[in-house]
């Protein structure tokens, strides 16, 4: 993208097509010379992780869907056609249903790291918002996948949560009928979730191109949260980060190898697995994990309308962090009562989730309003916390920081508690 | 080594052990009070393998006791070949059975023997038919039983030792229902499907009811799983290299990253 760049070349190919198109250029500005902090710690793993995953999932996706048949009659026994008789077809399916589950892990952390360490903020804002974006879009792609295998909760998944939409006062009724393209969640819905399913990922990963280009205007944020002063704060991605990322790459494929090889049931619903029968209700409804913490938010409140409003809200509130967020101080490490905060609100987003699954009765509630009272609470507070904390001393740059606590891996790359811990300890 | 391992652990100890929160406690099918019945299957376990003996045991379980009720329709007679049954075994359990062919050079469908090919036929042709003959209760096609049920075989196993000749007292069974201690609300309309001495068979093997309903429910487990075996052999490949080059790729960061302090 930019016209002067640091690669050079004798090689006369390379050098035609560089003065055409200077993609060497540009692979070498934002892959290979492009400037990083020196004390990113492992959490900075997961961007990387989850462009792997998104690309993982389009393959296996687009080979999927040689193999699968979009119709209501058709669907269950074309995913059980290709567990059974397409080469490696159960492996290309087990991989793609928990590719997502591991995709969803890797983002939900990557959004809690940039809560943790300020990431959010001057001038990263848009950066947040293109990331949320691609929550949001990811959210779509995964409900929409999870309808396309026609089991029992796949359709009773998808009728629950488009009926949602007849809430909205005066058209709710008009707008159901119009996402199911009928009077139920039959063939025309089963039709169009596919053609979505397969173009949403495509969408993501255009937002992913300018989440990437925003990154690398003001580049990663880092441990301390303080700005990049000069080049004794940074090195260049390649080859400290490629190398970091790809060994990243590969602890990450273990844990997803013995979940995908050894329990890739174990974060499914058995319903699933029993063909789609408008006629019979299961049980219980619950929808993939990634969701169930906003599922919950749904159920905690009485008021149909009012629970859709507060699902959603409590997405799309993620936006007003950065202004939410008073204080001049990015990282957590620095900010004692925001710490605190914080793992509050990390583990209540864990009760949710608990929640989710539960049947909304007797105890479970109570503690779901509380919980979903605490969501918000975490956004309201949060402008007064900027206000009356009292941040430690920043440290006078990354290079003095990371001299100080040489032999800390780059400053401090454990669970980020542990290794704030050890910069205070030394002052 | 350590600062990574500490990320690792949380992350995965966060998410690992989250996960069973997400679910119905797999002991407790849901509505039962009773816990299910653990049998120790030589298919569990990252390097287990089915039992084809037990598996044949099991076809021939299903053959003749299930079959009459439920249907199977995932299962082609080829795929009794991978249960180790031999072609010709194969065939013969296939000419059993009759199927719809056609239609002919005169437009007329005919009735045939089944052939490897083909899958086998369920025992009703549609859901209303299924429930006609059975007190207005459906039985199910078990395929994909073992993973449709929380529990998986061992819910199979419970559920078929599971019955009681009398309810409990207070319990009134409604007409035509059965009562079972693993059954979601206890009242089944299937009744006791197998009892000891239910089949015979080749082998030798004494057929006890457990026996039986051991031999069935891994059968089942099978249909529901068949790249069972051939998914844990990859998976133990597949981890192993991949140690082995996230241990490369540790050494090489080091490395790397070594000039930095
Ligand atoms: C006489 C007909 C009949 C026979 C024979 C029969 N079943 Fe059933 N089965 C039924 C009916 C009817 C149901 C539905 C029960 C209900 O929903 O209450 C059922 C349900 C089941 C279920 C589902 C239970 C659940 O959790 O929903 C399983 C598993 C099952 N049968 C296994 C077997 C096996 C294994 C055999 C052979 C050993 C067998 N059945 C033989 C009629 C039969
Ligand atoms: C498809 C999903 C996503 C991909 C592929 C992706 C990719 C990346 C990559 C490669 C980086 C740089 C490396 C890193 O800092 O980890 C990054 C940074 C960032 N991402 Fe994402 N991301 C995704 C989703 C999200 C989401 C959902 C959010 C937040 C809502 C988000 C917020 C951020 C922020 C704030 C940064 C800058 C962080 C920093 O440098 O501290 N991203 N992203």
């Amino acid at each position: 993208m930019s016209g002067h760049s640091s690669f050079q070349t004798n090689n006369p190919v390379l050098k035609w097509i560089e003065y055409r198109l200077p993609i060497f250029g540009f692979i070498n500005d934002s892959l290979v010379v492009y400037p990083t902090p020196k004390n990113l710690n492992y959490w900075w793993n997961m961007g990387s992780l989850a462009g792997m995953m998104l690309v993982l999932q389009i393959i296996t996706g687009i080979v999927l869907a040689m193999h699968y048949t979009p119709h209501a009659d058709m669907a269950f026994a074309s995913t059980e056609h290709i567990m059974r008789d397409v080469n490696y077809g159960w492996l290309l399916r087990y991989m793609h249903a928990n590719g997502g589950s591991m995709f969803f892990i890797v983002v939900y952390i990557h959004i809690f790291r940039g809560m943790y360490y300020g990431s959010y903020k001057e001038p990263r804002e848009l950066l947040w918002w293109l990331g949320i974006i691609i929550f949001i879009l990811m959210m779509a792609t995964a409900f929409m996948g999870y309808v396309l295998p026609w089991g029992q909760m796949s359709f009773w998944g998808a009728t629950v949560i488009t009926n949602l939409f007849s809430a909205v006062p005066l058209v709710g009724e008009e707008i159901v009928a119009w996402l199911w393209g009928g009077f139920a969640v039959d063939q025309p819905t089963l039709n169009r979730f596919y053609s979505l399913h397969y173009l949403l990922p495509f969408v993501i990963f255009a937002v992913v191109f300018v989440h990437l280009w925003a990154l690398h205007v003001h580049k990663s944020n880092n441990p301390l949260g303080i700005d990049i002063k000069g080049p004794q704060d940074t090195i260049p991605f390649h080859p400290y980060y490629t190398v970091k990322d790809l060994y990243g790459m590969g602890i990450f494929g273990i844990i997803f190898a013995l979940l995908l090889f050894f329990a890739p049931n174990l974060l499914g619903e058995p319903d699933n697995y029993i063909p789609a029968n408008p006629l019979v209700t299961p049980t219980h409804i619950v929808p993939e994990w990634y969701f169930l913490p906003f599922y919950a938010i749904l159920r905690a409140i009485p008021d149909k309308l009012f629970g859709v409003i507060a699902m959603f809200a409590s997405i799309f509130i993620l936006f007003a962090l950065p202004w939410l967020d008073t204080s001049k101080v990015r990282s957590a490490r620095f900010r004692p009562v925001y710490k605190m905060l914080f793992w509050a609100f990390f583990l209540n987003c864990f009760v949710l989730g608990y929640l989710g699954a539960k049947p909304p009765e007797g105890i479970f509630i109570v503690i779901g309003r509380l919980s979903t009272a605490l969501y918000f609470l975490f956004f309201l507070v949060l402008p007064f916390i900027g206000w009356f904390e009292r941040p430690r001393k920043l440290p006078e740059s990354i290079a003095t920081a990371v001299l100080e606590s040489s032999g800390d891996d780059g400053g401090g790359g454990g669970a980020p508690d542990a290794a704030a811990a050890k910069a205070e300890d030394r002052g | 080594m350590y600062k990574f391992a500490k990320v690792l652990a949380f992350t995965a100890v966060t998410a690992l052990f989250a996960s069973p929160l997400y679910h119905a406690s797999p002991a407790l099918a849901a509505g039962s009070a009773e816990p299910i019945m653990k049998v120790d299957w030589s298919h569990s376990g990252p390097f287990g393998t089915f039992d084809r003996a037990s598996l044949q045991r099991g076809l021939q379980v299903y053959r003749e006791v299930c079959s009459g009720c439920h249907g199977l329709r995932f299962i082609a007679f080829r795929n009794l070949l991978e249960i180790g049954l031999t072609e010709k075994e194969a065939k013969t359990i296939a000419a059993e059975y009759t199927v719809m062919g056609g239609p002919n050079d005169e437009g007329e469908m005919y009735e045939r023997p089944g052939k490897l090919f083909d899958y086998m036929p369920s025992p009703f042709d549609n859901e209303k038919a299924a429930r006609a003959s059975n007190n207005g209760a459906f039985p199910p096609d078990l395929s994909l039983i073992a993973k449709a049920r929380i529990g998986g075989e061992n819910y199979l196993y419970s559920l078929l030792l599971g019955y009681e000749e009398e309810p409990p007292e207070g319990v009134t069974l409604a007409e035509g229902m059965a009562y079972n201690r693993y059954f979601p609300g206890h009242q089944i309309a299937m009744g006791p499907p197998i009892d000891d001495e239910a089949v015979e068979y080749a082998d030798g093997t004494a057929p006890t009811k457990e026996q039986i309903a051991r031999d069935v429910s891994a059968f089942l487990m099978w249909t529901a799983e068949p790249a069972m075996e051939a998914r844990k052999r990859m998976g133990v490949k597949v981890v192993l290299f991949l140690i082995v080059l996230t241990l490369v790729l540790y050494g090489v960061k080091r490395k790397v990253w070594a000039d930095l302090h």
